[in-house]
């Protein structure tokens, strides 16, 4: 019996493990899928917002707020990547002044510091592309872009080595309500637990409703996303939001943390909570969208586009606290956007609960910091030719479009909760993840997985299940 | 009499050749803008060749495969029998461009030949 | 930091043969630079026959043609890294790379000859909608995996794109076990050669389904099917002609992309129609002593001319070494412009004073021509027209102009190049 069971190993749910983990507990994670970050938080606008968006008063507000100023230290602590670029909401007519208005006001409401209304030509020197219809705008300089996956992982690699466990390919079926614990059935069997924490994204509902008699009700609301190359990293510096206005929500125009430009997304509510497809409709409307706000964008310079889920729950809020009806259980639910942003915050609001309604003691041997896997890129040259003389492997790029190194996957396969697939190398090291989008990497990282898990390369697959890459040799049917 | 439909190769034009047969016999060709088309029309309906290019396993080289190719034109219908001669081949490096593979490949009387050096293990 | 007269980024087809003529023309001191393994970059996995019949006047497979240059490159003492990525060349010539055994190390070059290749383009480029499982691969990913290294990426195939490539991974996927369905292609023509159509996809029986595109992709893990459509003239899908095959594998054969990033970052000027660098008669780019061959300058379709090329390239980065401090007059430049039906042309400009006695201007049209003729216009006077009953954009066209032709014409400005009507 674990004292804390945690359903799901996204961001919510590692930032919960990694703030639950400074306490004496045993700790248990739950995940699904073959790795961290693998449902709507490996797919969204990386954002941290600055907070002037939710409704005042709402747990979105202030886990908004508290998580953008938590943003800085923890990326510094777990050695992720994170830069307060700020944000711009465009307000293309006179006529819609007063919803940039009021949403400054929400923003001073919410704890929203530094905030400014930009003339046009404040807005025009600042970002030289946004359209010249543009009357005004909001800058939020605190709005930052982060590294999803590398915030996710760090996270979860962090309350590993503080002694959270984590089991993968874990699927909840059910969940009983015991006298004193809940015990779940999952398809690695059953596990029992004091407490539970149900971070499932779009899959909360489910959980909550399985031990509550006051239902939930998610709705997976799918985006589509374009990202476009390098070259086109630098077209805008901040991350370009429309106002809401008489032309509907738009969709946003950002430089990501390592340099792409990212835009999206749309919204469709979908039924099947599975289905991250993009479709035309949603990625022609989505570049005809961004065109509105930021000019000349170039589209023949998309590399990949995707689609996400965001957890959308009716109430239009957070669901986090203990279910009233089912003591013990933690719903940590409807964690759409601003969901990034909040993490640091919903952990510790979660952990904090907890800590109170289970008397946990702090640790004495906490580790708070964490080093990422090196990036080579950073060092100067005799740094860099150290790294190589002590580790070859730093010396031989796989990745040639991000410029990865051997080394940089070697570590990200054998550190703590490391990758099993292309996709966890994927996210932890950015190879395959440039413009030939794995095109000339592919095969070699698979000889490197390989090799390193002792697998064959007919059991590497692209994101675990049944995802293998290659199926057979040559001739073995003829 | 018999029509039988084919696109020329020679060249980008591809021309859409008709050729009439009298059994295995070539009576007129059409639909040729030159005499290539001719030409390429009555060895296809008569003797269609070619040349097949397939992979073989090599054991203690520097590369799990090799490159093969049949030396010469095989007939068109032996390609799939080429093919199945070949799957369990397996062959010792190192091995250099020009080694014969398999010999007589299918009774074609054509050798399947190396088309890579391949060093073996050891080698610098 | 170890200088060199001529370092050559990329030891495949255009590469090798760049460093073979430089040596040629009396320049030893020569170093390529290969992030691979072995010389002979993209040939090594292109192991069907067809390479060289212009070269060495016989049809070679792939690593074979490779051979013959990497035999030159051996006898003439060329020296070569292997496993060794540039990572950088500043606008001094002064080139960065790394390999496990050096580490990081410098060079200083008087020349450089930029051969890096293409890459393929993706799904992303095409906007492909649908799921993103395992199973779906560039065509030249398949081809490494099968012809490399063994391994069958899938049963049952459908291809997207009929250039060479995606009609050559067509016949060797079937002829190693698969079942290819289809061969799809978004124009109503195929940029492939006639040859390829014929004996990769009629000698299986394979339909070629032109003006159809992949709308939607199905499978969460690996892939289950897509479903192709029909497109209009502007390249958008038809409602009601949506066909689904299932298959557990979508190659990509959709276009290749000059690699330039190298390039770029020293400064080179790129013509945004080849995504290759601008280049004069000599193959050198804006920037002094920096020259360009092969498909990081365009996407070529016959290995021949990109040996052709290379070996200009290696003869006038020679020739630049061994002027190097001399006066370099350039004189009248003559630009090369592009309209109607022809994309562009390599080169660019034209200085007649440092022309060899014939030079091949190369470009590609942008669609199928049929009787038309090919026009040169010196200024306004049409000097050169020879007529075609076919042009297609798949095959790379090319006029010859001869140094005595343009002295002639000792004020021409622009040579015109475009497709007329007959």
């Amino acid at each position: 019996m674990y004292d804390v069971i945690i359903i799901g190993a996204g961001v919510s749910g590692a930032a919960t493990a990694r703030e639950l983990s400074r306490y004496r507990a045993s700790i248990c994670v739950l995940e699904k899928e073959e790795d961290v970050c693998c449902g709507t938080s490996k797919a969204n606008s990386a954002i941290v917002h600055a907070g002037y968006d939710a409704a005042i008063g709402s747990l979105k507000a202030k886990l908004n707020v508290r998580g953008n100023e938590m943003m800085g230290r923890l990326s510094e602590e777990l050695d992720f990547p994170f830069e307060r670029r700020g944000s711009l909401v465009l307000c293309l007519s006179e006529d819609d002044m007063p919803n940039l208005q009021e949403l400054y006001d929400r923003g001073v409401a919410n704890g929203v510091k530094d905030m400014r209304i930009l003339s046009r030509d404040e807005v025009l020197r600042m970002e030289p592309n946004i359209t010249d219809d543009v009357y005004a705008a909001l800058y939020a300089p605190t709005a930052g872009i982060v590294c999803p996956f590398g915030l996710n992982i760090a996270l979860a690699e962090n309350a590993y080595v503080n002694g959270v466990e984590f089991k993968f390919d874990t699927e909840v079926k059910e969940i009983k309500k015991l006298d004193e614990s809940y015990e779940l059935d999952t398809s690695q069997g059953k596990f029992r637990a004091k407490y539970v924490v149900n971070a499932a994204g779009v899959y909360a509902d489910r959980f909550h409703n399985m031990v509550s008699a006051e239902k939930i009700h998610i709705t997976a609301r799918r985006g589509d996303y374009c990202l476009m190359d390098k070259e086109a990293g630098t077209h805008v510096g901040r991350t370009i939001f429309a106002l809401p206005g008489k032309l509907g929500k738009g969709v946003l125009v950002t430089p990501t943390i390592h340099g792409n430009l990212l835009v999206g997304p749309t919204a469709v509510d979908v039924e099947d909570k599975e289905a991250i497809n993009t479709t035309a409709e949603g990625l022609a409307l989505l570049l005809a969208k961004a065109g509105m706000n930021v000019k000349n964008i170039p589209t023949r310079l998309v590399i990949t586009s995707f689609a996400g889920l965001r957890a959308h729950e009716n109430g239009d809020d957070f669901i986090i606290g203990e279910v009233k009806d089912a003591k013990g259980f933690i719903d940590c639910a409807g964690i759409e956007s601003p969901g990034i942003a909040s993490s640091p915050a919903i952990g510790e609001m979660i952990a904090e609960l907890l800590r109170d309604k289970m008397d946990l003691i702090e640790k004495e041997d906490f580790v708070s910091t964490r080093q990422g896997i090196k990036d080579p890129s950073t060092l100067s040259m005799e740094e860099r030719n150290a790294l190589i003389k002590e580790n070859p492997a730093y010396g031989n790029i796989i990745c040639r479009c991000e410029m990865v190194t051997e080394g940089e996957i070697i570590d990200a396969i054998k550190r703590p909760l490391g990758a099993k697939s292309l996709d966890g190398v994927k996210r932890r090291t950015r190879a395959g993840m440039g413009r030939c989008q794995s095109g000339f990497c592919a095969p070699r990282t698979m000889e490197i997985l390989a090799r390193e898990c002792g697998m064959s390369m007919f059991d590497i697959t692209k994101a675990g299940g049944k995802s293998q890459i290659v199926v057979g040799t040559n001739k073995d049917t003829i | 009499m018999e029509r039988k439909y084919l696109t020329c190769i020679n060249c980008p034009m591809g021309c859409a050749l008709t050729v009439e047969m009298e059994g295995d016999e070539v009576v007129n060709v059409g639909g040729n803008t030159c005499n290539r088309g001719d030409t390429y029309a009555r060895k296809e309906m008569t003797n269609p060749t070619r040349i097949v290019t397939s992979t073989v396993r090599v054991v203690g080289g520097k590369s799990d495969m090799v490159s093969v190719k049949t030396k010469e034109d095989i007939p068109k219908g032996k390609i799939f029998e080429c093919i199945e001669k070949l799957k369990n081949v397996q062959i010792q490096a190192p091995i250099h461009i020009g080694d014969v593979i398999l010999a007589n490949v299918a009774g074609t009387g054509i050798d399947v030949v190396a088309t890579k050096n391949i060093a073996g293990m050891n080698e610098a | 930091m170890r200088d060199y007269d001529i370092v050559i980024i990329g030891g495949g087809p255009a590469g090798l043969a760049a460093a073979v003529s430089a040596k040629q023309n009396g320049v030893d001191s020569i170093l390529i630079l290969e992030r691979d393994n072995e010389l002979g970059g993209i040939l090594n996995q292109c192991i069907h026959n067809g390479f060289g019949l212009h070269t060495f006047k016989e049809e070679l497979t792939g690593p074979e043609y490779a051979d013959r240059f990497i035999q030159q490159v051996n006898q003439l003492q060329i020296e070569y890294k292997l496993n060794t990525m540039v990572t950088d060349i500043d606008s001094s010539k002064k080139v960065t790379a790394m390999n496990r055994d050096e580490g990081m190390f410098e060079i200083q070059a008087k020349a450089v000859i930029l051969a890096m290749g293409c890459r393929e383009r993706a799904r992303g480029a095409l906007n492909i909608p649908g799921y993103r499982p395992a199973g779906i691969f560039s065509a030249g990913t398949a081809q490494r995996l099968v012809n490399m290294e063994g391994y069958m990426p899938g049963r049952e195939v459908v291809i997207l794109g009929s250039g060479d490539i995606g009609l050559i991974m067509a016949r060797r996927m079937t002829l190693e076990g698969a079942k290819v369905k289809v061969v799809a292609e978004l124009m109503p023509y195929s940029g492939g050669l006639k040859r390829n159509i014929v004996q990769c996809l009629d000698d299986y029986g394979i339909p070629l389904k032109l003006s159809h595109t992949v709308i939607d992709i199905k499978g969460k893990e690996r892939v289950e099917g897509v479903t192709l459509a029909e497109v209009d003239e502007k390249g958008s899908p038809i409602a009601g002609t949506e066909e689904f095959y299932p298959c557990d594998t979508l190659l990509l054969s959709v276009g290749l992309i000059p690699e330039n990033e190298l390039s770029r970052g020293m400064g080179v000027e790129m013509n945004p129609v080849t995504s290759g660098p601008k280049v004069n008669e000599s193959l050198e780019t804006n920037m002094d002593g920096v020259f360009a061959c092969g498909n990081v300058l365009h996407v070529h379709d016959l290995v021949d001319y990109v040996s052709e090329e290379a070996a200009a390239a290696g003869r006038n980065a020679a020739a630049y070494v061994s002027a190097c401090g001399a006066g370099n007059e350039e004189g009248q430049e003559i630009a090369l412009k592009p309209v109607s039906g022809v994309r562009y042309t390599v080169p660019s400009t034209i200085h007649p004073a440092h022309m060899s006695d014939e030079l091949t201007v190369r470009f590609r049209v942008d669609g199928v021509y049929r009787n038309c003729y090919v026009s040169a216009y010196f200024d306004d006077e049409r000097v050169i027209y020879r007529k075609r009953q076919i042009v297609a954009p798949g095959e790379m066209e090319e006029v010859k102009l001869t140094k005595e032709q343009l002295l002639r014409y000792p004020d021409l400005k622009t040579i015109t190049f475009m497709i007329e009507e007959a």
